[in-house]
């Protein structure tokens, strides 16, 4: 099983990088580069607040847009163009590995994306402050929970694709990824009302994922830390969301006929 | 023990967006295929044959009925390891190259990794693919496309081997090589089962074979049985005289061509059909049983199609 799961996350990822996904990184390190250049003359003293407010708004883009373009396709795509009839015909493949495999091998060239994206960040940080400060191990949280925004991302946009056109399936997430980075408001929207719209507004507000509070990057521009209750219940919520999702993902699958 | 056994397996989907119509794909179909058999399933184009294929291969759920594969259901992860498949048509992901496309498949089948490499030269070599086997599929045609499903259905050395419509995309020769490997398959033991709209193809290299038309079983049996139940007619040639109303008289025409006559009548007629041609003066030249073709068949057995639709349009009125 394990094997299995490995050889179809790795097949997701060597096809995400052969298609030229990681093409990215060279539109990134241009921005940064080009930040890094300009910042330093155009706003002094606040230098590292405006790279760490671009940097790392950057990785989280890049990231949403690739899981988001990616995530859609991953089973529609193969569906449509018959290329999971020879994964789940005739070997001993269950359609929940090859969930479960797209998931994984979408994640691991997010992270791997991330990872070369987190280095050239920090480079350029190096060149504009000369030196790290022990508040930038925030930095590392932060980029930690824009992981864990791709993980709910790639999820979701799994999940449509295994029922919805490419085209819906983007439109789905992305409005889910929009909603959710308010998900913090309208829990405080929720509050202020009374009756049905307030049972209404708060369950819809718990059941959106919350993307806001996997946003952290103003706090760590401010040097402000994160704190590690926040790092634990955020770990949980991914992990318990994820999981939600990608069964039902699953289930979706498990009954669709493959025509 | 059957390698595969159907019973009663059905499919209909209902289409239609307001007004939901019910369509069947496969009607009712109980056959079995013995192991070491190479089966050909045939029918026209939209008969249900990749129906069929796809409820097999568990892509596709039965509206009714059941089937088992080597004993086992259709879900089983260990009798799905001792199955092939070459889809229709059949579409791969085009960043790979066909050694690496076969790699990922022989491993997820679970060939262990000391044989993998060795099984992949093999199968890509038994297709004539050797030399491509470091190309990006991408830049493959419809043929090398085709070399390269035939090569992931077998890598993994399966029992039991599926083939929708294997010849599809493949020139003559694409054609020949292909009926050489089947037949060569089946001399290893393994059951072919294959569906085909090529009827020569199947003539070729079936020991048994089903004719399927509009989601329907018509006929199952050895190819040589069911030739004969459409030959019993009789080829003659002459020459000298027509004879051309004596001819008519048993229900024959007369077909000439420069200075020679031929004509088909019924095996009965035979007799007959001499005196009459000898009594107008003709000399024969020939009197020659008709051999049937499966075309022959298959094509009787959509004509019974046809015309029991017509009788019971018929009867409805």
């Amino acid at each position: 099983m394990i094997g299995r799961l490995w050889a179809i996350a790795y097949s997701t990822f060597r096809e995400a990088v052969r298609d030229r996904v990681l093409y990215n990184l060279i539109v990134f390190a241009l921005l940064i580069v080009g930040a890094a250049l300009l910042v330093g003359q155009i706003s002094i003293g606040i230098e590292r607040l405006v790279l760490v407010n671009l940097g790392l708004t950057s990785i989280s883009l890049f990231g949403i847009v690739i899981a988001i373009f990616i995530g859609i396709g991953l089973v529609s795509k193969e569906i449509e163009k018959r290329t999971l009839y020879t994964v789940l015909a005739a070997r001993p493949v269950r359609r929940w590995e090859f969930i479960i495999g797209k998931f994984l091998g979408l994640v691991g060239t997010l992270a791997v994306n991330a990872f070369f994206m987190s280095i050239g960040f920090f480079a350029a940080l190096l060149y504009l402050t000369h030196r790290f400060q022990r508040a930038d191990a925030n930095l590392l949280v932060a980029i930690y929970f824009i992981l864990l925004q791709f993980v709910l991302i790639t999820s979701l946009a799994l999940f449509f694709s295994t029922f919805s056109s490419p085209l819906l399936s983007a439109v789905f997430a992305f409005s889910l990824f929009v909603i959710g980075t308010f998900a913090d408001d309208m829990r405080g929207f929720a509050k202020l009302t009374e009756g049905g719209t307030k049972w209404v507004m708060t369950g819809i507000s718990y059941l959106v994922p919350n993307f806001s509070s996997l946003n952290v990057i103003s706090q760590v521009a401010h040097s402000v830390p994160v704190p590690g209750h926040l790092v634990l219940l955020n770990t949980l919520y991914v992990l318990v969301y994820a999981v939600a999702v990608n069964c039902a993902a699953v289930l979706v699958f498990e009954k669709r006929n493959l025509k | 023990m059957p390698a595969i056994e159907t019973f009663a397996l059905a499919k209909y989907y209902n289409i239609g967006f307001w007004r939901k119509r019910r369509k069947d794909a496969l009607k009712s179909l109980t056959l079995t295929v013995e192991e070491g058999e190479v089966f050909g399933y045939l029918g026209p184009n939209g008969a249900g044959k990749t129906t069929t294929l796809r409820l097999l291969m568990g892509l596709v759920y039965p509206t009714a009925g059941s089937a088992r594969i080597l004993g086992k259901a259709l879900d089983d992860p260990a009798m799905k390891a001792q199955i092939g498949f070459l889809p229709e048509q059949p579409y791969f992901y085009d960043h790979l190259t066909p050694k690496e496309l076969l790699t990922y498949y022989a491993r997820l089948s679970g060939v262990p990794g000391k044989d993998r490499a060795r099984k992949v030269d093999a199968a890509l070599a038994r297709v004539g693919m050797s030399e491509s086997a470091g190309i990006q599929m991408r830049k493959f045609s419809k043929g090398m496309l085709q070399r390269v499903g035939i090569a992931q259905a077998i890598v993994h050395d399966p029992k039991l081997i599926f083939l929708d419509e294997p010849m599809s995309g493949l020139d003559p020769v694409g054609r020949r090589e292909v009926r050489d490997l089947i037949q060569n398959l089946h001399e290893e033991g393994k059951t072919i089962f294959f569906s085909t709209h090529i009827l020569s193809d199947a003539e070729t290299v079936c020991d048994r074979v089903a004719v399927l038309n509009k989601g329907e079983l018509r006929g199952i049996g050895v190819v040589a049985d069911l030739v004969s139940e459409v030959s019993g007619q009789v080829e003659f040639v002459w020459t000298g005289a027509a004879a051309t109303a004596e001819i008519a008289a048993l229900g024959g025409k007369t077909h000439v061509a420069s200075e020679t006559f031929r004509t088909v009548l019924a095996q009965e007629a035979t007799d007959r059909a001499i005196d009459a041609i000898r009594g107008a003066g003709g000399k024969l030249i020939s009197v020659t049983p008709v051999r049937a073709t499966l075309e022959d068949y298959f094509l009787s057995k959509l004509e019974t199609v046809e015309r029991d639709a017509q009788n019971m349009q018929e009867v409805t009125r």
